[in-house]
Parts: structure tokens; sequence; C-alpha cells
């Protein structure tokens, strides 16, 4: 147990990545301990996508490597999920709620391939649990965004795993749903799991993780949120944008949480 | 001209022996050897013949079930390259043992396919041309090729002979049993692949990448996928031509995606049409003295395809139509109700008794509308059985179904203006309009809910009191009772 608490859930030793010969990540270094609630947070660009892509083997790395709970990804594929953005998938495509999350499942299908009633248990319990239990039966296209963004969280759910990776799940969903979805990932959290997530919006950025990962084609900073929200690496992460900045200052001054400067 | 007369009664022959197959009165038609054939067709005596059906219709199925994929996939122009550019495939196998055999035949084209697939997959890595772009060059350079080796083929002695051109247009009729044998060994392969891993394939078709992540074979199930689809492609080619295959793959699964959204419908209804435009295309193949098998059984898909379009339940061209004209109508008569229960209002009659009649000249002032225009709308609410008339033919009388309805939707319109006004801060000047339009399309459920969250209102934000639950949805008893008007 304790070597197992040693070991990060996560971690990205040197990795570079290119896309079409133009580098996008450059030696990237990434531990992220088990049981942590973690933002990856940048610029447009910096590079955040390809970050969690390259990790889940979906890109080349170009140099370096990514370890899982200390092992390949090959070897340890059902402890680790991964959420995609949105619009990677063709929401027109004929499908149901309920055969996407169960593709949350396909991960454990046996030499049939085919899913059992315990999958189907799991895929339901976890619909129930985003609160889509009623949408099962509709087609995906009928769904808002909101909705769609739970679907995805749900078949997360039904893959059961220990560390999942998400691209922007809080991208265009409406309010109660960024609060049903935070407020999973919290429980999640509890219950041990590691949850890396792409995050756009710095002004919440502080209140909904616990660890930050500031990246800009390289890592800038990265550690536990109270040391890693300053004005100087944010600045540092973010370059010259800096209304972007003074607007969080601003609002962290308003709210007295104070952003160390 | 006469060419084309002549389909045109071959098809009208078509669809009658298709509605019914006894039907002795299509002798008057005229075209006795027609119908001779249309005997020898559906007795399936003919060995021949039984070998061509066979053959269309696994090429239907297999076409259609795959079809599905390539659809879903967006890669109908994969399939298309692919079914042009095996051409010279096809020829040069032939040249190689100088007979039709189905092996050289075969593996010429797999080779053909696999070249045209390496040289799009190189175009793609390396230059900056899109897709499209790509396999419409590498289709039209393969078929170009492909057309001039034919060439060559039909001047050989050996050649003429060969029914090569066959390969062009399709001739289902002349399908060897090997040919057939070949067929079926496709389908059945098909029909493995996609049955065992069908979850593994709508994974790879909705999102690869989410599948490579749980570690599911994608690379190797693309592979497969599309060795069985090219499979598919070269044993369909002599039914169907190289010119039209693509379109056994592409149409009745475009059918299909019309007429239902579920993937594994999608394909078995996908492989039946597949079947059906097969069959047809073989039978009129066969009718019209070996026309050319491809392009009937396009035509029929097509056809099929056209139905889908223009009557799907969902989506239909004219359903989509019929729908809106059934909802305006349905609209209207509601505003005539609604208009009967103002007049009513306005006399002094609380919500509770609505059993004086409204004379049609109140609800021409009412409605804003002609006289003639009103005298229509009341026939139709008799019609519907929602209000009668008086003797006399002036004067208007709800009936018990009609009442309610009337109170349903004012309800509906009070309830939503001051919906708008306290949860959508809307003033009440602007709330009548939009009540007008929602008035018809509010639910039980929603108007439950309605009622509940402006906790069980009693008058509209212009002082108008709104029908109570027990008005509208009062116990049937009362209705029948108290529906004086219902003479």
């Amino acid at each position: 147990m304790t070597s197992d608490e040693l070991t990060p859930a996560l971690e990205l030793h040197d990795v570079s990545v290119s896309y079409h010969k133009k580098p996008v990540l450059y030696g990237v270094d990434v531990a992220l301990p088990a049981g942590s609630l973690a933002g990856l947070i940048g610029p447009n660009g910096a590079g955040k996508s390809t970050l969690i892509k390259a990790a889940m083997g979906l890109l080349p790395v170009h140099s370096g490597w990514v370890k899982f709970f200390g092992e390949p990804l090959d070897r340890v594929r059902k402890r680790v999920g991964y959420v995609p953005q949105r619009e990677e998938v063709d929401w027109d495509f004929p499908v149901s709620v309920m055969d996407v999350v169960l593709m949350g499942r396909y991960g454990h299908l046996g030499w049939l391939r085919r899913p059992g009633k315990a999958d189907r248990r799991v895929a339901e319990e976890s619909l129930e649990k985003v609160g889509m239990l009623p949408f099962r039966d509709r087609q995906i296209s009928n769904l808002s965004g909101g909705q769609q963004q739970r679907v995805f969280l749900a078949r997360a759910l039904a893959q059961d795993s220990d560390l999942y990776l998400m691209d922007e799940p809080f991208a265009g969903v409406d309010a109660a749903t960024e609060k049903a979805i935070i407020t999973l990932l919290k429980e999640w959290r509890e219950k041990g799991k590691t949850i890396l997530v792409v995050h756009h919006d710095l002004t919440t950025a502080r209140d909904y993780y616990d660890r930050l990962v500031l990246l800009n084609m390289r890592v800038v900073a990265s550690g536990p949120t109270a040391d890693v929200f300053t004005m100087e690496l944010l600045q540092k992460t973010y370059g010259g944008r800096l209304t972007i900045l003074s607007d969080v200052a601003a609002e962290a001054q308003r709210d007295g949480a104070g952003v160390k400067i | 001209m006469r060419a084309f007369m002549r389909f045109l009664i071959l098809i009208a022959l078509l669809l009658l022996t298709e509605g019914s197959a006894n039907a002795a009165r299509i002798g008057d038609v005229g075209e006795m050897d027609a119908w001779g054939q249309a005997v020898r067709f559906f007795s399936f005596q003919d060995a021949s013949l039984r070998l061509a059906l066979t053959g269309a219709l696994l090429v239907g199925l297999n076409c259609g079930l795959l079809g599905g994929f390539v659809v879903v996939r967006r890669m109908a122009l994969v399939g298309d390259m692919l079914s042009h550019a095996v051409l010279p495939g096809i020829v040069l196998g032939f040249l190689w043992t100088q007979t039709k055999d189905p092996v050289a035949i075969l593996t010429g084209a797999l080779l053909a396919g696999a070249a045209a697939t390496g040289v799009s997959s190189l175009l793609a890595r390396t230059t900056r041309l899109k897709p499209d772009a790509i396999q419409g060059l590498v289709l039209a350079s393969f078929y170009g090729v492909g057309i001039c080796l034919l060439g060559l083929v039909q001047n050989l002695p050996t050649g003429a002979k060969s029914g090569l051109d066959k390969f062009l247009f399709g001739q289902a009729a002349g399908l060897s049993g090997e040919d057939v044998m070949m067929m079926m060994v496709a389908t059945g392969l098909s029909l493995v692949l996609v049955g065992w891993f069908y979850h593994d394939l709508l994974a790879l078709s909705f999102h690869r990448g989410f599948g490579l992540t749980l570690g599911l074979r994608m690379g190797l199930l693309h592979g497969g996928i599309m060795l069985v689809t090219a499979f598919a492609i070269v044993v369909a080619m002599q039914a169907v031509g190289v010119v039209l295959v693509s379109a056994m793959l592409i149409i009745p699964a475009a059918t299909a995606y019309l007429l239902t959204d579920r993937m594994h419908r999608l394909l078995g209804l996908s492989a039946v049409l597949g079947m059906a435009a097969a069959g047809v295309g073989a039978f009129g193949s066969f009718l019209g003295n070996n026309l050319p098998t491809g392009p009937l059984m396009v035509l029929a898909g097509a056809v099929f395809f056209a139905a889908a379009f223009l009557f799907s339940p969902r989506h239909g061209w004219v359903t989509r139509i019929v729908r809106q004209r059934r909802r305006r109508v349905r609209a209207e008569r509601e505003n005539t109700l609604k208009a009967m229960h103002r007049v009513l209002e306005d006399h002094g009659l609380s919500t509770e008794g609505m059993r004086e009649g409204v004379t049609l000249k109140e609800l021409s002032v009412q409605r804003r509308a002609s006289l003639e225009e009103i005298e229509g709308r009341a026939k139709e609410l008799v019609g519907a059985g929602l209000a009668t008339v008086s003797t006399d033919g002036g004067t208007l009388f709800f009936t018990p179904a009609g009442e309610q309805r009337a109170r349903a939707i004012v309800r509906n319109h009070r309830l939503w203006e001051l919906y708008l006004t306290h949860a959508a801060s809307f003033s009440p000047d602007h709330v009548h309009d939009q009540a007008e339009e929602i008035e018809h399309v509010l639910g039980e459920e929603t108007v439950r809910q309605l009622s509940r969250r402006l906790d069980f209102p009693e008058v509209d934000p212009h002082g108008r009191p709104i029908p109570t639950v027990d008005a509208v949805h009062g116990p049937a008893g009362a209705i029948e009772k108290g529906g004086l008007g219902y003479q």
C-alpha cells in the first residue's frame, strides 16, 4: 500500500510531441500523486489536449515516457479512463445514450465480444448517477451540450477506472451541469480516484482543483494549487496576455481569496 | 426511345407482378414474352437463373451490411475509390491466366485495391491535399488505366469473347457457379466479422480514439472491415459492374440511415434493402433480355431511397408536411374553440357553465374573420365532434369534448402568459403572441408543472380566470351530465 501511495498515478518524463514536425510539447515532466483532482491549465495552443492524447497513446511521443501507476499504459489500461472533447464525435451517429455508455464496458468484454447483463447494470447505474437515466433510449443527437457531457461522464463512470484524463469537460456546458460534474469529480477523488482535467476558466480553477499543472509547451509549474496559482507563474504561463490575468487578479481581490503576488 | 418505352413497360410489369404473383390479367399488356420471362423467373426452374438471383441477393446482403459502416463512418468516397480502382487489377488478372479464373481476377483486384489505398494514404501523408481530392484523383487514374487495359484485351483474339466488358455494368445472368461460391464466401466472412465484432466495430465507427484508449485493436479491426469491403466489392463486380458497385454500398445504407437511428437496425435494414434492390435489379435485367444488371439494381435502390426520403415515419418530407398540416388544422380548431369560450365568458358565464350557444356572428367578430370563414370552421368543429350546430345553422354549441378542449386550451394560454410574466419577467402586453403559439403544444405534464410552480393560480395577467384542473380534466361522468350543449 505504501509503495502504491508513493508511485504517482500518472507520470510523464521528458515527453516531447510534434504535430507535422512542429514541436508542440517539449520535455514535459508531470507527476500526479494518486487521489488528486488536478487541473491542466494554459493558454490556447499550449498543448493541453496534446498532452492528454499523447499520454493515452493517441499521438506518437517523440521522446520520453509515460507511466500509469508505475507501469506502461498497455499493462494497466482498465485502470485508466479517457474522456475526450465532445466535438470529437459525430453526435448524429445512430446510437442511443445507453449504447454510448455501454462503450465504457468494452474494455471488459470477453471473447464473445458482447456486453452482458452485469455491464448493462453498471451502465444504468452510471446513467442514474449523472441524472441521465430517463434519457437512456434517446438518440444522442437530441441532447444538449450539457447532456452530452453527462453521457461522456457516465461512460467514464462505467469504465470504473482509477485514473481519468478528461479533455475540457466544462466546455460549452450549462452552469447546472458544470456544478454536477465538479461535484461528481470531487466524489471520485474522495473514493481515491485520480483525475486530470484540461481546464480553461482561470476564475474557477482555484476552487475546483487541489493541484494544478501550468502548461505552455513546457510545464511552467506543477504542484498544489496554493503554491502554483500565483500571479508570477500565471503570467509566465500566459505570456503577454495580461488582460485575463488582471481580470482574475481583480476578481480574486474582490472575493478576498487573494492571489499571491 | 423505344428501348426506354420498353423499359417503362417492364417496370410496370414488374410492379404488377410484385403485387400479385398470379395476376392473370397481366397478359393483356400484350408483351407476352416478357410475361413468359417473368413466369420463368419466379418458377426458379432455370439453373442459370437461380444462380443469377442467388448471386444478386448475396451481393445485396453483403454490400448493404458493409455499406452501413461505410456510410456512418463517412467513407462513401473510399468505397467509390476502391470500386473503380480494382478494374486494372481485374484485367491484369485476366491477362495472367487468359481465362476468367475467379481466383486470378480476385487476386488482381485485391492487389489493385491495396495499391490504390496505399497511394492515397501516401498522398495524404506527404501532401496538403484533402481526402476528397486524393480519392477522386486515385479513383480516376486507376479507372483510366483499367479502361485502357480493357480496350487492349478486347483487341486480343481471346479477349473479344472474354465477357470482361460485363465488368463495367454488371451482368448477373453471366454468373458462374464459382462466382456465386465466391460471393458466398465473401458474404459469410462479412457476417462473421460484423456479427462477432459488432460492438468493437461500433466503437471504431463512433470514436476510434476512445476505442484505442480501451485497448481495442482498432487498427486491426479497421484493416479487417476494409478487407472484407474490398472483397465484397470485387465479388459484386460481376453482378453490378465496376461503375456502380459503390452505389450498392451507399444507397441501401443511406436509405436505412433515413429510417432508423440505431446502428444494429440500420445494418439489418440496409442488408434487407440491398437484397431487395439486387433482387429487383436481377429480375429487371432478366426480363429485359440481359439489360445490364448494375444500373437496374441501383435504380431500384434509388427508388427505395426516394420512398424513404418522402415517407420516412420521422424525417420524411411528405410525412413532415402532413404532420405540419395536421398541427395547423388542430391549432385552427382550437382557436375557434377558444373564441367560443371567450364569447361565452364575455356573456358573463363562469367557466363552469358553458352550455349556451354562440352565434356565428359573434364568433366572426371575436375572431375577426368573415362569416363564410367561420361557417367553414364551425363545420370542421362539428365534423370533429367538438361542437353541434342549431337547426337554423346560426348558433354553435360545445359538445362535452369540445368544452373540455376549449377549457384546456384557454388554461394553457393563460397559464403560459402568467408563467412568462412571473418567471421570465415579461411585461403583460408582451405575452399574448407567445402564448398563442405555445398553447397548442403544451403537454399535460408540463401544464401540471406550470400550475404547481405558479402555486395553482386563478387569474391570468389580464385578470381573466384560469380554468381549473377539475374543469378541464373533470370526471367523465360530470361532463356527461353537464354537457347540455350536446344534443
